[in-house]
């Protein structure tokens, strides 16, 4: 399975989403909400969930501290925005997240300001606003483990989730 | 159920006949104290100049030795005898201020509170202070009797008789510690209380997190969740019968209200988005919290017989972590209007806050002293990758930093305001410290997995 995902994008990406599923391997029945739902295997469908993690990208990272859109992230969002115009039948949760270099309150709310910034800029890219929810989840789901920036860089997050048919 | 009996010590020296301030809550929870008559002592408790006392003193900086301390079994029944000197040991060990001298050290192993001890066999062995008692069952009721002695003085500084029903053992020993670490400090006792906590399992990436409390020791953990759902920042009421906290579930997470005992849980106010960072006012009467709306996060107050909300802050900004001061007229909190996380205060109505935090760093979680003759708030501080706790004065000036590494965070104080418990984790594991306001204590407090977000109740009732 995972190599299949690895040949459709590029390695660094790859891992990533590797990552993602691993965990969402591991992760007990109860903790839907804090994963995405890239569940089966085979190639993606098109308007599939794992056609919008594979293909889209359901993630964006931010700077230490930040809620910022990188160009990077806006390129991501630009094309879930796309996607989310092609296929109406998904609502969305917008999951922020921070890394784990930061107070449990504070990272709460810079959690929250992560998915809020991500939400107001798939609105301006046309997407209704009934569409979008967001939460936030502070450090407490970290998806790399390790104190190190290149854990900490993939924890700093917006995970944009389907929530499956509107 | 209280008991009140008499107590005719031999040939005591001196006696402290005094009733102190936790004789009135014993009595509330069916614990008794009295103090042991004192037969023909007053020619020397008066005559004793109160600089005379075997006193242990703290200072912040200064060179600081323990207090060498024996703590031998108490007679009587010898089980309980045993438990209860352990206990106290361990308590007053923990403190950090009294070296508690190893049992096997000792030329007598037990000494009741029936005899002046002698006091060469504890000179030998250079113990300073002595405490010496009798704990036996009586009509369904457990007795103790305690006698601290200082050793060179060859003078009795406690003489007082506990009594309790047998499943407040533990409890029993932690009050008759603090009488012991009150009279050898001047400070109040802190060993009576508990703490409520976070209990952590699990991987790192998906971590179980229950709601639990414990006595202040680690002893009688109980567990409040079970787990299903994600809870963040329990905060005890002070009554210590509830706890703030917030969790998750469907929707928006929220902060609840939860009954220790029944274990009935309460949604806080009906509001649009996630709530969190719950703390309640010293009279139990206002929940003060935060509320998210969009990037920002302000502090509200909610009366919790009215439900009246009131907006305290209102900047576009991440206002959280609110305490109360012991009076209830201010509020401080963190917050990054300035463009890092630093500390201000505000009167409990809102309105003009101060900015008190101005080292460098950032500055996080303030939590207010609630001794008001010492007036303390406690942070986190980030600086230099680096998570310290710290204390400083509340007006901002005298910062001290009682630890630092990679990650601490969170600290809570004892009731008596002279420690902080605090999280750290190291190596994906999370555990809870104990740190004095001087800087000369840093001891581990054992829980049984992984502990995070402490918050220390005010002394048991």
């Amino acid at each position: 399975m995972w190599s299949e995902l690895g040949l459709t994008r590029g390695a660094k990406f790859a891992a990533v989403v590797a990552t993602s599923l691993t965990l969402a391997a591991c992760a007990s029945q109860q903790d839907n909400a804090g994963m995405n739902g890239a569940g089966g295997a085979g190639a993606a469908t098109p308007g599939s969930q794992q056609d919008f993690v594979v293909n889209v990208g359901d993630r964006v990272f931010f700077q230490n501290d930040s809620s910022e859109l990188t160009g990077e992230a806006r390129g991501t969002l630009d094309r879930q925005a796309v996607w989310l115009g092609k296929y109406p039948r998904y609502a969305v949760t917008v999951e922020g997240h921070a890394d784990e270099r930061g107070t449990r309150e504070y990272n709460i709310a810079l959690g929250a300001r992560r998915a809020a910034a991500t939400r107001d800029y798939l609105i301006s890219r046309g997407i209704s606003s009934t569409r979008l929810k967001t939460i936030s989840y502070g450090k407490e789901r970290p998806v790399a483990v390790c104190d190190a920036e290149s854990c900490w860089s993939q924890n700093r997050r917006a995970v944009t989730v389907l929530n499956g048919a509107n | 159920m209280p008991s009140q009996q008499t107590f005719a010590p031999p040939r005591p020296i001196r006696a402290d006949r005094r009733r102190s301030a936790f004789a009135s809550r014993l009595r509330a929870i069916g614990l008794a104290v009295v103090g042991l008559a004192a037969g023909a002592v007053g020619l020397l408790a008066a005559s004793l100049p109160a600089e005379a006392q075997l006193k242990i003193t703290v200072t912040p900086g200064a060179a600081f030795t323990p207090m060498p301390i024996a703590v031998p079994n108490f007679t009587g029944d010898p089980q309980l005898g045993a438990q209860v000197a352990q206990i106290v040991a361990q308590d007053l060990k923990t403190s950090g201020y009294f070296n508690v001298l190893d049992p096997s050290s000792y030329l007598e192993r037990a000494v009741g509170a029936d005899v002046t001890p002698n006091f060469n066999n504890w000179r030998g062995i250079n113990a300073q202070a002595l405490v010496a008692g009798t704990v036996q069952q009586q009509g369904g009721q457990i007795v103790a009797q305690v006698r601290v002695w200082d050793v060179y003085g060859g003078s009795q500084l406690i003489g007082s008789q506990f009594a309790t029903s047998p499943d407040n053992i533990r409890r029993l020993a932690h009050i008759v510690a603090d009488a012991a670490f009150s009279q050898l400090t001047g400070f109040k006792g802190f060993f009576d209380s508990r703490v409520a906590f976070v209990d952590e399992s699990g991987p790192k990436s998906n971590r179980v997190k229950k709601l639990a409390i414990m006595d202040w020791d680690g002893a009688n953990v109980r567990y409040l969740t079970r787990g299903q759902e994600l809870v963040l920042t329990p905060r005890f009421s002070p009554s210590n019968q509830q706890l703030a906290y917030m969790s998750y579930g469907a929707g928006d997470p929220k902060v609840f209200i939860l009954n220790v005992a029944s274990g009935a849980r309460q949604l806080v106010g009906d509001f649009p988005s996630m709530t969190f960072s719950p703390r309640f006012s010293p009279d139990g009467n206002t929940l003060v919290f935060s509320m998210q709306k969009d990037g920002n996060a302000n502090i509200f107050s909610m009366n919790l017989g009215g439900r009246a909300v009131q907006q305290l802050t209102n900047a576009a900004a991440i206002d959280t972590h609110p305490s109360f001061s012991p009076d209830g007229a201010q509020i401080v909190f963190e917050s990054d209007r300035g463009g890092t996380q630093q500390l201000y205060v505000m009167d409990r109505g809102g309105g003009a806050s101060k900015r008190i935090s101005f080292g460098s760093g950032r500055y996080s979680t303030p939590v207010w002293s609630p001794d008001p003759d010492n007036p303390f708030i406690a942070f986190t501080k980030q600086e230099g990758g680096m998570f310290k706790i710290g204390v400083m004065k509340p007006d901002g000036t005298g910062e001290r930093i009682l630890t630092e590494g990679f990650h601490n965070e969170g600290p809570t104080f004892a009731p008596n305001g002279r420690y902080v418990m605090f999280f750290r984790e190291e190596g994906g594991q999370a555990g809870l410290w104990l740190a004095d306001v001087t800087g000369h204590v840093l001891t581990r407090i054992r829980t049984p997995a992984g502990a995070s977000d402490p918050s220390w109740s005010p002394l048991l009732k």
